[in-house]
């Protein structure tokens, strides 16, 4: 089957493929910059739409916390314009492309349709949590708007929150709305050494249950040394304060050292690019979500079956693992679910993604809304179809 | 003669009321389903007060299991069914009607496990939204979004119209502090959706539960989202003689890179009302007063009010006030959250509900005294200025209908303009009744198919709160609407 591509430069472009796309039952596999094309099951389609063309920040308003940019927009561009204001995206996108070996520029809509969120995540939600407006196409090729530019609205369904982590399969984004953040005046990490995995989550859970305002938590536990890492952000004597409580009421954990911003902001770059697990390229990459403190023992039974490299994000609400490709894809799966939390393969050949199904397997009734969610968006099935579970 | 109009009740259902009622004595404890008049009637409103309908019956399940059997039963049956919490909300979103049964969660109110390694709580939804934080705060934690009827509201409410509350600047609404739900769908399916983890795998199906307004299904049971409180927190007063440099200080605030916990606007009607019943020492000189909270501990608070009064006095406020005790920020607060009761005190009112891009707030604050004037009623303005979400209180005499219909004219046009500036219909009271036939102003009809196309993947027959949320006249979809 021959690929063909098309490059639409704005959203009735998109529609106007799509609907003949649906009309000829023809698949659409919806790319970006393409840098997390290899995340997910493979799509077998026959055209590829590059929505790279719809490019541009169509609204900032500063003083609102609000940033409006088309899908195709690379993710970079936001971040720049943003920063020179002071702001942010608060949830923190990390690049990815270090661990999957990509090339290409990440978009914001790639970034809304994996809704996958970096080390902030812990303290102010994922990405679908700062999303407050979204425009998309659907499978009938019908441009959709949901939600708006205000923070707060419920007027009707929030059906554009729901594209995120939607891989795609429910609509084709082309603009997206988000509540941004100031940066902060001052970061500080306080940086612990030499804990063992039961420790760090121990350390971890007790900082952010504390009202000293911990804005992310990670455990390195690779390398020579494990490193248990809190941050701090805000204004020097906030931050100051706050560092002094913790270290007062996390002693028994040891002196921690303290990296300023620069430094700091360089650690948690790496640790939201889960550079310190990224391994050789033929091992797999999985991304599991815990109860942070069941997230320690999960680890340590894995650990008695195979070799793991491990990075615990989100005080342990997020666990990164790799492993070589030979070994049992079943038992990181099913000491997820035995704990409560779910895996994601992140990062596998083409033909290991084709073999285990990349995204949790869900329950009978789930599994069923959701090929009627997919028939409600997408009747004929024709957007990035299989990308997250088979027929969906 | 009030304008929103309801459905006339389907007589096949009427005539088998008995059928029904017996039904549902099958499946709950007899003591649990209320038919007699007197004890349906405080049923039949909710906190929109103008609009009442008797329903057929009204049953209180005390289990998961409960829900699944009556919504199992009356969809095979194909009656109506009005989920119902503490019954709040002043949108009318569960308003009955006389061929539905009115199925509340009031019952189901325990908490049934908190885990503070994790911060997660799991609850009955019946719970009010303050016993949630009432259970966890002596451990120094809390819930954070916070309606201000908070003492009465329930979180199964919470849900199905995704509330807000004065401190969502920092927080966030509902849909941002749940991790979990389990439903009850209408064939009965019991269904868990998210769990314990910080994202769930799959579609976003929170996404779409928190906020539809009781049309998908019942929530019977949740896991939220808590959070160590704050050493502690302080909030301010700034007055201004213009609404203008107000509007333009909030801006201003946010610009300088702070996140206050809450940045609360009274006009001076308001601040007039609220005075009157809260004697929080609010300025009564001013014609714009904000009430701004920071967190933190004692010496970070003094940094960032120190911050604020500058920015403040740089732009025009005339009189700073900062708390100086627990005492002086519980009146301040009293007086904030007690506007909505305060007003109902010396007047009916309809309290509006949009949310508007905060560097409209001068242009649409005008332009709200205009139209309400043009009405010849009175207006009193409270609102979350830094989200830039309005409650605008028209003032009115309800038992003079002319007033009434006039009151939900200008209303009407309230909520247009906020639509006209960029803003949206409802920032958190949701759509009900209320906003049902404006939802056209917002969407174009290919929106809200979309939207249809959800509800019926949940509920095909609009069995399930229906006669809110969208125009009587989209559904169920038309031919040629084909779903």
């Amino acid at each position: 089957m021959s690929v063909s591509s098309l490059a639409p430069q704005n959203s009735l472009e998109v529609a106007s493929i799509v609907r003949d796309a649906a009309a000829r039952r023809q698949a659409i596999e919806i790319i970006g910059g393409g840098s997390k094309r290899a995340l997910g099951r493979p799509t077998d389609a026959a055209i590829t739409v590059d929505v790279s063309g719809l490019s541009g920040v169509t609204l900032y308003e500063p003083a609102e916390l609000v940033v409006s940019a088309r899908a195709g927009t690379p993710l970079q561009h936001v971040t720049d314009l943003l920063a020179q204001q002071g702001q942010m995206l608060p949830f923190e996108p990390a690049d990815y492309r270090p661990l999957l070996a990509s090339t290409g520029e990440p978009t914001i809509g790639g970034m809304v349709a994996t809704n996958l969120s970096g080390p902030r995540r812990l303290h102010v939600g994922a990405c679908r949590d700062a999303i407050i407006g979204c425009k998309f196409v659907n499978g009938r090729g019908e441009e959709i708007v949901s939600g708006g530019r205000v923070m707060k609205n419920v007027t009707g369904y929030d059906i554009g929150r729901a594209m995120a982590g939607a891989y795609g399969t429910l609509g084709v984004l082309t603009e997206i709305t988000f509540k941004v953040l100031p940066r902060a005046h001052a970061t500080l990490t306080l940086v612990y050494e030499g804990l063992s995995c039961d420790r760090a989550v121990a350390l971890m859970s007790a900082a952010v249950a504390s009202p000293f305002e911990v804005t992310a938590a990670a455990h390195i536990a690779e390398g020579n040394h494990a490193r248990t890492c809190l941050r701090l952000e805000g204004f020097d004597a906030s931050i100051t304060y706050r560092a002094g409580r913790l270290i007062e009421d996390l002693a028994e954990y040891g002196q921690p050292q303290r990296l300023d911003t620069a430094p700091s902001q360089v650690l948690w770059r790496e640790i939201g690019e889960a550079r310190s697990i990224i391994g050789p390229a033929d091992h797999v990459v999985w991304r599991l979500q815990l109860p942070p403190s069941r997230s320690a023992a999960l680890v340590n039974s894995l650990r008695a079956m195979m070799d793991v490299s491990v990075l615990y994000d989100w005080a342990g609400g997020l666990v990164w693992l790799s492993h070589a490709a030979g070994d049992d894809m079943t038992a990181v799966r099913t000491a997820a679910k035995a704990g409560g939390g779910h895996a994601t393969l992140i990062r596998a050949g083409e033909a290991l993604r084709r073999r285990v199904a990349p995204f949790e397997p869900q329950a009978t009734a789930v599994e069923k809304l959701a090929r009627g969610l997919k028939q409600a968006f997408d009747p004929a099935g024709i957007l990035n179809p299989g990308r997250m579970y088979a027929g969906i | 003669m009030t304008q929103i109009a309801m459905p006339q009740p389907d007589p096949l259902i009427l005539a088998k009321r008995e059928r029904i009622i017996a039904g549902l004595q099958e499946r709950v404890p007899a003591q649990w389903v209320i038919t007699e008049e007197d004890e349906r009637r405080p049923y039949e409103t909710d906190a929109l007060t103008a609009y009442r309908r008797l329903p057929l019956a009204v049953v209180l399940p005390g289990s998961t299991e409960e829900v699944a059997a009556i919504l199992s039963f009356l969809s095979r049956e194909r009656v109506k069914i009005i989920p119902r919490g503490a019954g709040t909300s002043l949108s009318g979103g569960a308003l009955p009607q006389e061929d539905a049964v009115v199925v509340g969660v009031g019952r189901l109110n325990k908490v049934l496990d908190v885990d503070f390694a994790n911060r997660t709580a799991r609850v009955q939804s019946g719970i009010t939204n303050l016993a949630v934080t009432t259970h966890i705060s002596p451990d120094g934690f809390f819930y954070a979004p916070d309606p201000s009827s908070q003492l009465a509201c329930t979180i199964a409410g919470n849900i199905a119209m995704n509330s807000g509350g004065a401190h969502c600047l920092k927080y966030g609404v509902t849909t941002n502090n749940i991790l979990g739900v389990r439903m009850v769908l209408l064939d009965g399916t019991i269904v868990d959706f998210g769990g314990e983890t910080f994202d769930q795998p799959g579609y976003d199906w929170l996404s779409l539960i928190i906020g539809s307004e009781g049309q998908f299904g019942i929530v019977t049971e949740a896991t939220l989202r808590i959070l160590r409180a704050a050493e502690g927190a302080r909030p301010c007063l700034l007055g201004f003689d213009k609404v203008e440099d107000a509007g333009a200080c909030v801006a201003a605030i946010i610009a300088s890179g702070i996140i206050p916990v809450a940045i609360e606007y009274m006009d001076q009607t308001a601040i007039r009302i609220c005075e009157d019943f809260a004697h929080a020492g609010y300025p009564l000189d001013v014609a714009a007063m904000l009430i701004v909270e920071v967190e933190g501990a004692d010496a970070e608070i003094d940094v960032l009010l120190t911050h604020i009064e500058k920015v403040a006095r740089e732009h025009g406020a005339r009189i700073v006030k900062v708390s100086k005790s627990e005492a002086e920020s519980a009146a301040i607060w009293k007086g904030r959250k007690s506007a909505f009761g305060a007003t109902g005190r010396i007047a009916d009112y309809l309290c509006m509900d949009g949310t508007i891009p905060t560097g409209q707030l001068p242009y649409v604050l005008n332009r709200i005294g205009e139209i309400v004037a043009h009405h010849r009623l009175r207006v009193a303005n409270v609102f979350h200025a830094g989200d830039g979400n309005l409650h605008p209180l028209i003032l009115f005499n309800a038992n003079d209908d002319d007033e009434l219909e006039r009151a939900e004219q200008a209303g009407n046009e309230i909520l247009e303009l906020c639509v006209e500036v960029g803003g949206c219909l409802t920032g958190e009271h949701g759509v009900g009744i209320e906003k049902r036939d404006l939802m056209e102003k917002q969407f174009t009809s290919v929106d809200l198919d979309q939207q249809i196309r959800v509800k019926l993947l949940f509920d095909p027959d609009w069995l399930l709160n229906p006669a809110k949320v969208f125009p009587l006249n989209l559904h169920p979809l038309p031919l040629g609407r084909a779903a």
